[in-house]
Order: C-alpha cells, then sequence, then structure tokens
C-alpha cells in the first residue's frame, strides 16, 4: 500500500516535469530550423550591432568583388548564390527517419574562398528574407553573420588545415571538407543560440517579463548547439564532403579555382600559424563533445556564471530551470561539487574558443587588408 | 520555416503520402512550391491594387520603418493595431484576406507557437492559471509569449506584403535607396533569374531519376544521388557563370552596370509616405 502512495506521488510530482521535458525537447527540435532567425526573435539594438559586425565583412567581399576580379565574378556569384539556395531546398535524409537541410555555406568557401562565400550566402539569405519570408529582415545582419560570416571562414579554416599541401585529389581534402561543414555550422549554431540567450538578460520589462526570445543562455545554447551538431551540422558535412568527393571526379578544376583566383595561401596567416589552426579546429570540434557529456551540469554552469556577473534577478529563474534540466535524472545526480567543476571547465572551454574565434576573424581582417596591399604593389 | 502556401498544397501530394516518400519527391514538392509561390507573388504585385501603385522605394522605407516600430514596442497593443494596419492594407491591396492570414499564421503556430510555449510554464512571475498536473501560466509568461507570437507573426506579414505587392525586379532596384552597391543589386537580381533555372534543372534531374525508379532507394542510393546532383549542379553553375559572362561581355559590359531610374515620387507617394512616418512615430511612442 505504502509502494503504491509512493508510486503515486512519484507520479504526480514526475508528469508535470515530464510535460515539460516534452515541450522542452520540442522547442530544441522545433529551434533547429531557427537557424534563419525570424523577426521578433531579436532586439532591434541586437539586430542593429548584427549588421554593423557584418558590415566589415561585406566591404571585403565587396572589395574583393570590385578589383581582383574582373567581371566574371558577377555571375559567378550569382551562380553561386542560386547553388547555395537550391541546395538549401534538398531534404536530406538523416538515421532515425528525420530529414535536415544544409546551407552549402562550407562548400562555397572551398570552391571560392570564404570572403566570396560570405557574399554568395548572405545574397541567398537576403533573397530568402525577402522573398520567401523565411528569417526576418531587420535580422538579416545576425543571420548573415551566423551563416554567411561564421560558417565559411570556420569551414575554409578547417579544410585548409586539412588539405594544404596535399594534392586536389587527396583524401585528407575529403575529411576536411566532412569535418569543416560539420564544425561551420556548429559554431554558427552556437552564435545563433547566444544571440538568442542575451535577449532576456538584456531586454525586459520591469516586471522580468523578457520581450524578444524568452530563453536564457543555459537553455538557448545548448537548444541550439545539440541538435545542429547531431542532425543539419552533420548534413552540412556529408553534403561538402559528397560534393568534394564528385568534383574530384568530376571538376578537378573547380577544387582548384580558388588558387587560381590568386588568393594567396597565406593570406589568412594558415602556413605561419598552421599548428595554432589545427588547435583551434581541435578545440571548436571538442565544443560540442563537452556539451554532451555534462548534461545535468547546464543549470549549474549559468546560475553560477551570471550570478558572478552579477545579475540579481536570473537565479530565481534560473533555479525553476535549472530543476528542469536536471529532472530527467534524478539517478544520476553527480554531487555538487563535482558538477560545479565541470561547469567550470566547460565554461571556460566555451570562454576560450569564443575569444580564440574573434581574435582569429581579427587577424584574418587584418591580414586580408596586408595582402590586398601587397598586391597593389 | 518556409511559407507554406494553401493554393500549392492541393496540387501536391497528401500528408499521407508525402511521410513515407522518399527523399526525391519531397526536394520535388519543395522546389514546385517554391516555384508556384513566386509566380503567384509575382501575379498578385500586377494586379491593380492600393500598395501596387505605390513608389517601391517608399514601400521598402516604410517596410523597414513599420518593422522597426513592430520590435521597438514594449506594448502588446500597439504591435496589435499595426497588425490590423497592414490586415486593411492587405484588402485595400486585393489580396484575398483569408489566403493572407492563412498564410502567414498556417505556419506560426509550428513553429514559433511551439518554442514559445514552454515559456508560459517556466517563467517565473505571478500567478495567472492553475493547470492540472501542478503547471502554473504565469502572467510574465503569457506576456513574454504573446510578444514573440505577434512580433513574429506581424514581421511575416509586413514582409509577405511587400513582396505580394511589388513586382521582384522593383524591390531590387529600390534597394538602392538604402544604399547598396548597384553590383550587389545586379548579382541579387541575377541570383533570382538563375534560382530558377537551377530549379528547373534539378526538378528536371529528380525527374528522370525518379521516373526510372522502381522500389524505393536505399540510403546509400539516395547519398549518391545528392552528391552527383549537387556536384552536377555546382559544375553547371560554374560553367554557366562564364557563359554568361561572356554573353555579358559580347554584349557590352563594362565591369559595372548602369541602371535607368524610372522611379518618380508622385503626390500619392508623399501622402502615404507621411500617413506611414505619423504611425510609425505614434506607434514607436506608444508603445515605449
Amino acid at each position: 500500500m505504502s509502494q503504491i502512495r509512493t508510486a503515486l506521488k512519484f507520479l504526480t510530482r514526475a508528469t508535470p516535469r515530464s510535460l515539460m521535458l516534452y515541450y522542452g525537447v520540442l522547442a530544441i527540435w522545433l529551434l533547429t530550423t531557427a537557424m534563419h532567425i525570424p523577426d521578433g526573435y531579436l532586439s532591434p539594438v541586437t539586430s542593429i550591432i548584427m549588421f554593423i559586425i557584418v558590415l566589415p565583412f561585406w566591404g571585403i567581399g565587396v572589395r574583393k568583388l570590385r578589383e581582383k576580379t574582373t567581371s566574371r565574378n558577377v555571375p559567378l556569384i550569382a551562380l553561386i548564390a542560386a547553388f547555395s539556395f537550391v541546395i538549401m531546398m534538398f531534404n536530406i535524409p538523416l538515421p532515425g527517419g528525420t530529414t535536415a537541410h544544409a546551407v552549402g555555406g562550407a562548400l562555397a568557401a572551398i570552391v571560392m574562398g570564404p570572403e566570396i562565400a560570405t557574399m554568395a550566402v548572405s545574397i541567398a539569405l537576403v533573397i530568402q528574407a525577402f522573398f520567401f519570408g523565411d528569417g526576418g529582415i531587420l535580422a538579416l545582419g545576425a543571420n548573415c553573420f551566423n551563416m554567411a560570416v561564421v560558417l565559411p571562414y570556420v569551414s575554409y579554416a578547417i579544410y585548409q588545415a586539412f588539405s594544404k599541401n596535399q594534392p586536389t585529389i587527396s583524401k585528407r581534402r575529403i575529411a576536411g571538407a566532412a569535418l569543416g561543414g560539420w564544425a561551420g555550422l556548429t559554431v554558427a549554431a552556437f552564435f545563433a543560440g547566444f544571440e538568442f540567450g542575451i535577449q532576456p538578460m538584456l531586454f525586459h520589462m520591469a516586471n522580468g517579463t523578457p520581450l524578444y526570445a524568452p530563453y536564457s543562455l543555459s537553455i538557448s545554447i545548448p537548444a541550439m548547439v545539440i541538435p545542429h551538431a547531431l542532425a543539419a551540422s552533420v548534413v552540412e558535412g556529408l553534403v561538402t564532403a559528397l560534393v568534394v568527393v564528385n568534383l574530384q571526379r568530376a571538376n578537378l578544376s573547380a577544387l582548384e579555382f580558388d588558387r587560381k583566383a590568386k588568393i594567396s595561401p597565406e593570406f589568412s596567416g594558415f602556413t605561419k600559424w598552421r599548428a595554432l589552426w589545427i588547435g583551434l579546429a581541435v578545440m571548436i570540434v571538442l565544443v560540442p563533445v563537452g556539451l554532451l557529456a555534462p548534461g545535468t551540469a547546464w543549470g549549474e554552469w549559468g546560475t553560477q556564471q551570471l550570478s558572478r556577473l552579477g545579475f540579481a534577478f536570473i537565479p530565481e529563474g534560473m533555479a525553476k530551470l535549472s530543476g528542469l534540466w536536471s529532472a530527467p535524472l534524478p539517478g544520476y545526480n553527480l554531487p555538487a561539487l563535482k558538477n560545479a567543476n565541470l561547469g567550470y571547465l566547460f565554461s571556460g572551454i566555451t570562454g576560450t574558443i569564443v575569444i580564440g574565434i574573434v581574435v582569429w576573424l581579427f587577424t584574418l581582417l587584418v591580414t586580408v587588408r596586408k595582402s590586398q596591399s601587397n598586391e597593389v604593389k | 520555416m518556409r511559407l507554406s502556401d494553401p493554393t500549392v498544397k492541393a496540387s501536391s501530394p497528401s500528408p499521407k503520402q508525402t511521410h513515407r516518400s522518399s527523399f526525391v519527391e519531397r526536394t520535388l514538392v519543395d522546389i514546385n512550391h517554391t516555384l508556384e509561390q513566386t509566380l503567384f507573388a509575382e501575379r498578385t504585385a500586377r494586379e491593380p491594387g492600393l500598395l501596387q501603385q505605390l513608389d517601391p522605394r517608399l514601400k521598402i522605407l516604410s517596410a523597414l520603418l513599420v518593422l522597426l516600430a513592430v520590435g521597438l514596442s514594449r506594448n502588446l497593443f500597439v504591435i496589435l493595431v499595426l497588425y490590423f494596419l497592414v490586415l486593411v492594407l492587405a484588402i485595400f491591396s486585393g489580396i484575398p484576406l483569408a489566403f493572407f492570414v492563412k498564410r502567414v499564421w498556417l505556419f506560426i503556430p509550428f513553429f514559433t507557437g511551439l518554442v514559445a510555449l514552454p515559456a508560459l510554464f517556466i517563467t517565473p512571475g505571478a500567478v495567472l492559471v492553475h493547470l492540472p498536473l501542478g503547471l502554473v501560466i504565469t502572467r510574465t509568461g503569457l506576456a513574454t509569449a504573446l510578444f514573440l507570437l505577434l512580433r513574429v507573426g506581424t514581421s511575416v506579414s509586413v514582409a509577405v506584403l511587400l513582396v505580394l505587392t511589388t513586382p521582384w525586379n522593383s524591390v531590387l532596384k529600390a534597394l538602392g535607396v538604402l544604399h547598396v552597391p548597384a553590383v550587389i543589386i545586379l548579382i541579387l537580381g541575377m541570383t533570382f533569374r538563375y534560382i530558377h533555372l537551377l530549379l528547373h534543372l534539378t526538378n528536371d534531374m529528380f525527374l528522370s531519376r525518379k521516373s526510372r525508379l522502381l522500389r524505393r532507394m536505399s540510403r546509400s542510393e539516395e547519398q549518391q544521388l545528392i552528391a552527383a546532383t549537387s556536384g552536377t549542379l555546382l559544375n553547371k553553375s560554374l560553367q554557366v557563370s562564364s557563359d554568361v559572362y561572356l554573353s555579358m561581355q559580347s554584349r557590352g559590359f563594362r565591369n559595372y552596370p548602369r541602371t535607368m531610374d524610372t522611379f518618380k515620387m508622385r503626390t500619392i507617394d508623399w501622402l502615404s509616405g507621411t500617413l506611414v512616418a505619423i504611425t510609425v512615430t505614434a506607434a514607436i511612442w506608444l508603445g515605449k
């Protein structure tokens, strides 16, 4: 009798949590398609800041178009952008009966170099936003940053690290393409999650009602990164690798196009700092692995991080959230100290990677300028 | 997150069939969907109506301002009023209201609605309703979910209305008013054209494959098909681009596009521009 009562008690306590979990999982699943951020998820201020962040990359792309390339590139970019658009329509089957689509940014970066890929993917995104309501118009800056800047540059760095001094038909290029595509989109998803997650912290009404995307970093980042790492990024890597294999068989010159176009190999410092880039690539690969491993550490990490930052209103909400996220695994509860350590370790890694990427993007900016001025001389 | 178009749905296979269909069929349905959607938009954009006769530059700027007002508003009522104004504009532009509302709201519950739903329960705040199973809807949770839904719905409506009432070429030309470089506008225009070409090409490739199929393809066969199709598409893109370049040069293209600016602001444009400015200012001020 007492057993039944405890079982009932367990059930009544467990049901709402499992319901919450159900909706949490559902929301996470649906967020995978939110890579195209619609208007309304980000505050106008964030949107404008994202535009400002993307602007220099567009500037580099436009200048590259104007000076380096004769006008041959005008139709080339148009076609590659159209290609990226069409590729986004391929529903690629995944194990388990689901489908996802690729962005094509990694492939564009491998074939045309990251600057031109930025332009091509941005143009595809503009057309999607204006014409198909896919992704917001104000949110274009954020979408272009995630999918047209982060994705091609990260993929290209990894592909280059793998294929340096390798013949065009080398197998390592295939591995580099697969890993580049996968890591590129996963890092892009991380940034999208970050952009969602800072909204409730920065933009809320006096009584704490979030005005835009309502979930904090501790929910939004895993919600974006984990499903992407498991589905959409896999597809991006798969498509990129398969097409590179196909090009190795059918059109070798396409893979050499990037070199022929006189983008010197050291333009982003790959030769000098090769070891560093490989290290960075390995770390980027480790991020999602780290995300998957600690599981229950999520709520913990967020509360500690944020309360240290001094957001007084967060902890009450977060306490609830961390309860939600640790609920599914009550039997596996780690001792608090161990849990916190994992959280620390993880946030440390994430922070390093974010800073690493930012520094890398800046060196990229600087070296691109330098190599351009060299060319002029 | 593609917008669903009820006019197309009727011609595509029933959901039960698509559920069990292969990758090829699903992609074919998607491609046809996109093609028909663009054709439908071009048709309504050329019909007579209130918004159709306005200057495209004005429409783009107004759309951006309205999006900004929707984004900035901290008042649900203001967003609601803006949404109804968009609906009124749609009616006067000869767009079937049921179609317009459905096109936006059919997919929002599936996407944003489900994203917003957990926020109802987990946002801390004053309790509004007690549900069975110990679930609690908070006042703040309801507010934040409504904010998200209304904002996304209104923003998408504005973008859809712009495209339904303006031919794509005019939208592009009007982007010049936002200081988008002419090269980019040229590329955008060409991209849009070649999206159609590539979609038709892909359609043909998949159809020809499908017409030779007697059974379902295995996963590895599907992957091979994807690789071959994507690779061929990329090669074709590269080849067509050099053909197009040669044909552009042979017709006298001199590295930079020249466009004819044929837009003219008339009285009705100035009038509606003023109205938009007043509405948006009021909305931003009231929504503070």
